[in-house]
């Protein structure tokens, strides 16, 4: 189109007001936002059940809000004032979900195809066989959902949606099952996309790794709130509050007192409260203006413990920790080991090193931890 | 006495006809059952179950109750063809309807419902409307369930004999099916006529039932997808 692409970006912000409670016989849950997200990639971050992807159903039109006001750019898509409510399919907007949802009994092409009935079959065909190419999908074509990789169905997924040129672009962790390389390629390619289009695209993500990776700008959520907004590097390297501080990445956090100032090293020993009354660790940390005896909170990132099965010496770091392995959890790529050690703590391994250190639950281990990488957040 | 033929034809005639009538009818009703809200929907549910534990003999009374000359429908009919219903091969076909309904709607609904709802959204945010989204994405996915539904109301009307009994009677060539015919041939004590009747309804139903559970066996969901999408 060679409408002015000024003109076009600042008409397409999406504004929203949502205001919705779910309530179930377990819990009760009620989310309350208001955000605006300009053209370009706006990442809504928090943890499973913060009302990230209620919140895409809500914008998608598959949920309706109690209350509030959505539009893109002029577009009116649902106000409660005026009783507005436009039905998902006459919205716009491009929704890819995890899962992917793409027709199992259609072909590569069908499924590219699907969202422009309107066209004549001439046209479906120019278009979609163009968002193949620009996705490098051409080749898969003739193949359904079942028999090409999830990379391409990822990026099938992506050029369904954006072939019928939405308004809005909405992906509810869409690349969390694929490798960092993949993943990096896709957002390439529809970055590229979008430098052409200019529409607003929300990406929902859990991952820290994600958000530095995609992020212009980042909304926090959490329990259906947000909690903080601003660029990626604003938002998760100093962590204002507990919550985003979890969501930053520290699988760790401890109640803490200050226990020992060493002025001159320029360090302090904080001793962290255990989950019994007689159980406490000391963590040498950074120095902060903090008194002894008084309380804080530290965090530690699981991936910055390092994880040993002998007790290592001749080391830099300044806190070597005796503990048990309680549990081994795979997650994705990586295992999450839970280390008993007085308190316990999350350290993240990967799998080759698992199976190089043989580790199985109940065997002694010695954690690492460098003084700078104990963050320390009041309490 | 050799094998009926007329009779054979007549059930097959009749039978083709219901698992039609029940395909078209069939859908918007399993459609509903499947997506609907209403907070009373169970009583529909339970009402279209109900001829599976009926006998017979009280659904085919009633509905010859419904036809007969003294009913409303009955009248009414009546007075726009000149004949009445009961006794008739229209009145078995609408007894037969009633009887088969849930073989079919069951399997229909169970299929809709089995359909992801993930793929239904993304057909509504891709703009599709609620019926392109029926015929392009839930009966293709659905197909088995289709096919089982039809042929399961076929079959099943193909070995109807209470309901044909009370609303058909045995007329020749108008209301006797296979299974009274049977009926009628025991009662005269000719054995043998009634087994070749029996047996050659007995192989059609197996044969019948054996193409669908094979059709479905060989994909229980996908296979029948190259029935072909509908364009």
């Amino acid at each position: 189109m060679p409408a002015p692409v000024e003109s076009k970006t600042a008409n397409q912000t999406l504004a929203a007001r949502i205001r919705k409670t779910l309530s179930s016989t377990e819990r009760e849950f009620s989310l309350d936002v208001e955000f605006s997200a300009a053209p370009g990639f706006t990442i809504l971050f928090g943890p499973s059940g913060s009302g990230k992807s209620t919140l895409l159903d809500c914008v998608a039109g598959l949920a309706t809000p109690d209350a509030g006001r959505i539009a893109a750019g002029e577009r009116i898509l649902f106000d409660t004032n005026t009783r507005k409510n436009l039905a998902v399919a006459k919205r716009g907007i491009g929704y890819v979900l995890q899962d992917l949802a793409l027709f199992p009994h259609l072909t590569v092409e069908q499924n590219t195809e699907y969202g422009l009935a309107h066209l004549p079959q001439s046209e479906r065909k120019q278009r979609a066989a163009e968002m193949l190419r620009e996705f490098g999908i051409d080749h898969l074509r003739e193949r359904r959902p079942a028999e090409i990789s999830g990379g391409e169905r990822q990026r099938v997924a992506l050029a369904r949606s954006l072939v019928t040129e939405p308004c809005v672009l909405l992906l509810d962790e869409p690349l969390a099952a694929l490798d960092a390389h993949t993943k990096a390629k896709i957002l390439d390619d529809l970055r590229r996309w979008n430098q052409a289009h200019c529409i607003p695209i929300l990406y929902v993500t859990h991952s820290r790794a994600e958000v530095i990776a995609v992020g212009e700008r980042v909304i926090v959520m959490d329990e259906g709130c947000i909690v903080a907004r601003g660029t990626p590097h604003e938002v998760l390297r100093a962590p204002l509050q507990e919550t985003v501080a979890q969501l930053a990445g520290f699988e760790n956090i401890f109640d803490a007192t200050v226990w020992l100032v060493h002025e001159d090293r320029g360090t302090m020993t904080c001793r962290l409260h255990g989950t019994k009354p007689d159980c406490f660790v000391l963590l040498e940390t950074p120095l902060i203006r903090a008194e002894v005896g008084s309380r804080l909170r530290v965090g530690v990132r699981a991936g910055d413990i390092l994880l040993a099965i002998g007790k290592p010496v001749g080391l830099s770091a300044r806190n070597v920790i005796p503990g048990r392995l309680i549990s081994l959890e795979r997650r994705d790529m990586i295992i999450s080991a839970r280390v008993d050690c007085g308190v316990e703590m999350d350290v993240y391994l990967t799998l080759a090193a698992r199976d190089a250190l043989q580790l199985e639950t109940g065997r002694e281990v010695w954690l690492v931890i460098k003084t700078y990488s104990c963050h320390l957040m009041q309490r | 006495m050799a094998i009926d033929w007329q009779a054979f034809r007549l059930t097959i005639e009749l039978a083709l006809v219901v698992s039609a009538i029940l395909l078209m009818a069939g859908l918007p009703l399993a459609y509903w059952i499947a997506f609907s809200r209403w907070k009373w929907k169970f009583i529909v549910e339970a009402l279209v179950a109900l001829p599976i534990v009926l006998p017979p003999t009280v659904l085919g009374f009633y509905v010859l109750v419904a036809l007969g000359s003294l009913s409303p429908l009955g009248r009414w009919w009546q007075s726009l063809t000149g004949h009445p219903l009961a006794f008739t091969f229209t009145g078995l076909v609408i007894g037969s309807i009633l009887y088969s309904l849930p073989f079919a709607v069951q399997p229909f609904a169970a299929s809709f419902s089995s359909v992801d709802r993930k793929l239904l959204a993304a057909s509504a945010t891709l703009g599709a409307s609620p019926s392109r989204t029926f015929f392009r994405v839930i009966v293709p996915l659905s197909m088995p369930g289709l096919v089982t539904g039809v042929a399961l109301a076929f079959a099943h009307t193909m070995g109807e004999f209470g309901v044909v009994l009370m609303v058909g009677g045995n007329i020749p060539g108008v209301t006797r099916t296979i299974s009274i015919s049977v009926y009628d041939q025991v009662q005269a004590s000719n054995y043998a006529g009634a087994n070749a009747m029996a047996v050659l309804l007995l192989i059609f139903c197996f044969g019948v039932l054996m193409v669908v559970y094979g059709l479905n066996r060989r994909a229980p969901t996908q296979r029948l997808w190259l029935l072909g999408p509908i364009k």
